[in-house]
């Protein structure tokens, strides 16, 4: 697709641009826009410049150089990076530098690709909308009143506004998808155990996956090949060998079954509906067959999530304590120990951390783990389940990413209200398996432009016949639009 | 085993906060009560589904345990760990006394 990671690559390698002038164009475009959108907690001119006048140096010298040779990527901030800082958007971590890389970030730039920053998110990976980060909001690029998506909304309003050829995100329960749905671009999340977690801030270690997000389907493809595959520093890494994804990625099958949940229906938006009934259509036109698939417990995924996610993250962030790196409490720390872990986690948590701190402590706490934890993850097997009877009626789940389009700043204050926009997304995590979100229009309502997805869900380790599947949607479908760049609109 | 509840009293959340290890001041505690419990109140709906004999599931993979191999590496040198260290005094982490001066 004209404009796309691989476009520009190919362009690099063609040497009708450089990775440098590319880098640079990218660089004042994130000049111009971030103050606006907020999507950067940091830029590494200094440091991409150098990258892209070494991948120069080399396609002129006709060495060879790998398939993401001159691309800048942005990378989500609870990725760690021996660049810059590693803050997770939050106060506790606000001058991490870490010693190292993660395996991902090991990866992508063997193959070539250039670091051009880090992105805003929700604190912690703990949010739908990016509200929750510590250095303020993100903006939607298509809307400045209104919110990104979250967790990874930096990453997402950072593609969609073209600051960076992609970017990667984190995706916990949604956190690629929802964004990418909201911004209008491609967000995938891999299957559990796909890509190295090494590196990757634990949020719910049985549930956290990193993935791209990208312009077009096939840049999805491209990266989730270079990331993906067994590390030996992540324990939790499947060892199953990676397919080639991206080279039979046109062959469309001549036959294949798209499931519709009835369950998917209700509670969505007029045009999120209608973005759902296209998809029928394209998916008809282009030989599909769409079979009916029952997924009763739909409803459940988010209070199952809101245990088993809430118990994970308490475990994992036990570890911000104040001692080791991170903030430490000045005012009354010193005397006490006690103390000194309260008061440096108090201060530099923020509220949806602490408030989900404090439910997984409790689901955790002494006579409550029967009750909360157990039966979620029963529950949790029961999902399983359910996926798999309808996955043996069919290739890929159908269905919306997010109930709506993109709301308003300040729009949802209830937290219960927010944690309902992953209703379609949580399962996912839940289960383990694959999905993508795919721009699919507007919502055009009340004289608004914002951008819809479909999302498409597949079986563990199904990433091949998925992409296939999402590559023909997107060639009929047109894929992902410009957004005209609102560089002059005042913020509030 | 104990039963969910529909609601958590100030007391509990005071006590969950200090197993947290969350100094949270009395002024936010009615509104974490409030939030908290609307929350488990939508988690209540876990226990209308029948959970008899399924076995939990942690993890969505079928893994077993995997052993590295024996064999020594470069590791990272202490002053690039301590880097990131709020206080240090030497190659060590300062911290309050702990032994003999522990309050709580």
């Amino acid at each position: 697709m004209k404009g796309d990671l691989i476009d520009l690559r190919d362009r690099i390698r063609a040497r009708s641009t450089t990775a440098r002038a590319e880098v640079d164009a990218q660089l004042e475009r994130i000049e111009i826009q971030n103050p606006a959108l907020n999507a950067f907690r940091e830029v590494f001119p200094a440091e991409a410049r150098d990258a892209a006048d070494r991948i120069d140096s080399a396609i002129a010298a006709g060495s060879p150089v790998g398939p993401l040779a001159g691309v800048p990527l942005a990378i989500k901030d609870n990725i760690v990076t021996q660049v810059g800082r590693t803050s997770c958007s939050s106060r506790i971590l606000e001058e991490y530098r870490s010693p190292f890389d993660a395996t991902v970030i090991e990866r992508l730039t063997a193959a070539g690709a250039i670091l051009i920053g880090k992105t805003n998110m929700d604190e912690f990976a703990m949010g739908s909308s990016c509200e929750t980060c510590a250095y303020g909001p993100v903006r939607n690029p298509w809307d400045h009143s209104r919110v990104p998506g979250g967790s990874s909304g930096g990453s997402a309003a950072a593609v969609a506004a073209n600051l960076c050829a992609a970017a990667l995100g984190s995706d916990t329960g949604g956190s690629i998808r929802q964004p990418a749905s909201l911004c209008g671009i491609v967000g995938f999340k891999p299957t559990f155990g796909r890509v190295s977690r090494y590196g990757l801030v634990a949020f719910g270690s049985s549930l956290d996956q990193i993935g791209p997000l990208t312009h077009s389907v096939r840049d999805a493809a491209l990266l989730y090949q270079c990331m993906a595959g067994e590390d030996r520093r992540d324990s939790t890494s499947a060892p199953h060998p990676v397919e080639d994804v991206l080279t039979p990625i046109d062959e469309t099958p001549r036959t294949f079954r798209v499931g519709l949940p009835v369950q998917y229906r209700k509670g969505n938006s007029p045009a999120v509906n209608d973005a759902v009934a296209r998809a029928i259509d394209i998916f008809q036109s282009l030989g599909g067959t769409i079979v009916d698939v029952d997924l009763p417990l739909t409803d459940v995924g988010i209070s199952t999530y809101y245990v088993i996610a809430p118990a994970e993250a308490c475990s994992n962030l036990a570890r911000f304590d104040g001692i080791r790196y991170g903030h430490r409490a000045t005012s009354r720390a010193g005397q006490d120990l006690f103390d000194l872990y309260a008061m440096s986690r108090a201060e530099g948590f923020g509220r949806e951390v602490q408030r989900r701190i404090m439910l997984g402590t409790y689901v955790l706490s002494a006579g409550y783990y029967d009750a909360y934890y157990k039966r979620a993850l029963q529950i949790r097997r029961l999902i399983k389940q359910e996926f798999d009877g309808a996955f043996s009626k069919c290739d890929v789940i159908l269905g919306p990413t997010a109930p709506t389009a993109a709301f308003p700043l300040g729009g949802l204050t209830d937290p219960l209200s927010m944690y309902m926009c992953d209703v379609y997304t949580v399962n996912t995590n839940i289960a383990g398996i694959c999905g993508i979100s795919l721009p699919a229009g507007f919502d055009e309502s009340s004289g608004r432009h914002l951008p819809v997805g479909i999302q498409l869900q597949a079986q563990a380790f199904a990433e091949p016949i998925l992409f296939k599947i999402a590559q023909a949607y997107e060639r009929v479908q047109g894929g992902r639009r410009e957004v005209a760049p609102k560089v002059a609109t005042k913020v509030a | 085993m104990s039963e969910p509840k529909a609601s958590l009293t100030l007391d509990e959340v005071r006590h969950v906060a200090v197993l947290a290890r969350l100094a949270i001041s009395d002024e936010q505690l009615p509104r974490l009560q409030r939030e908290l419990t609307s929350i488990l109140g939508h988690i209540e709906q876990l226990r209308s589904i029948d959970t008899t004999g399924l076995e939990p599931m942690a993890h969505p993979l079928t893994l077993s345990n995997r052993l590295a191999e024996d064999v020594p590496e470069a590791a990272m040198q202490i002053a690039e760990l301590l880097r990131n260290a709020p206080a240090t005094e030497g190659d060590f982490l300062v911290v309050p006394k702990v032994i003999g001066g522990e309050s709580s």
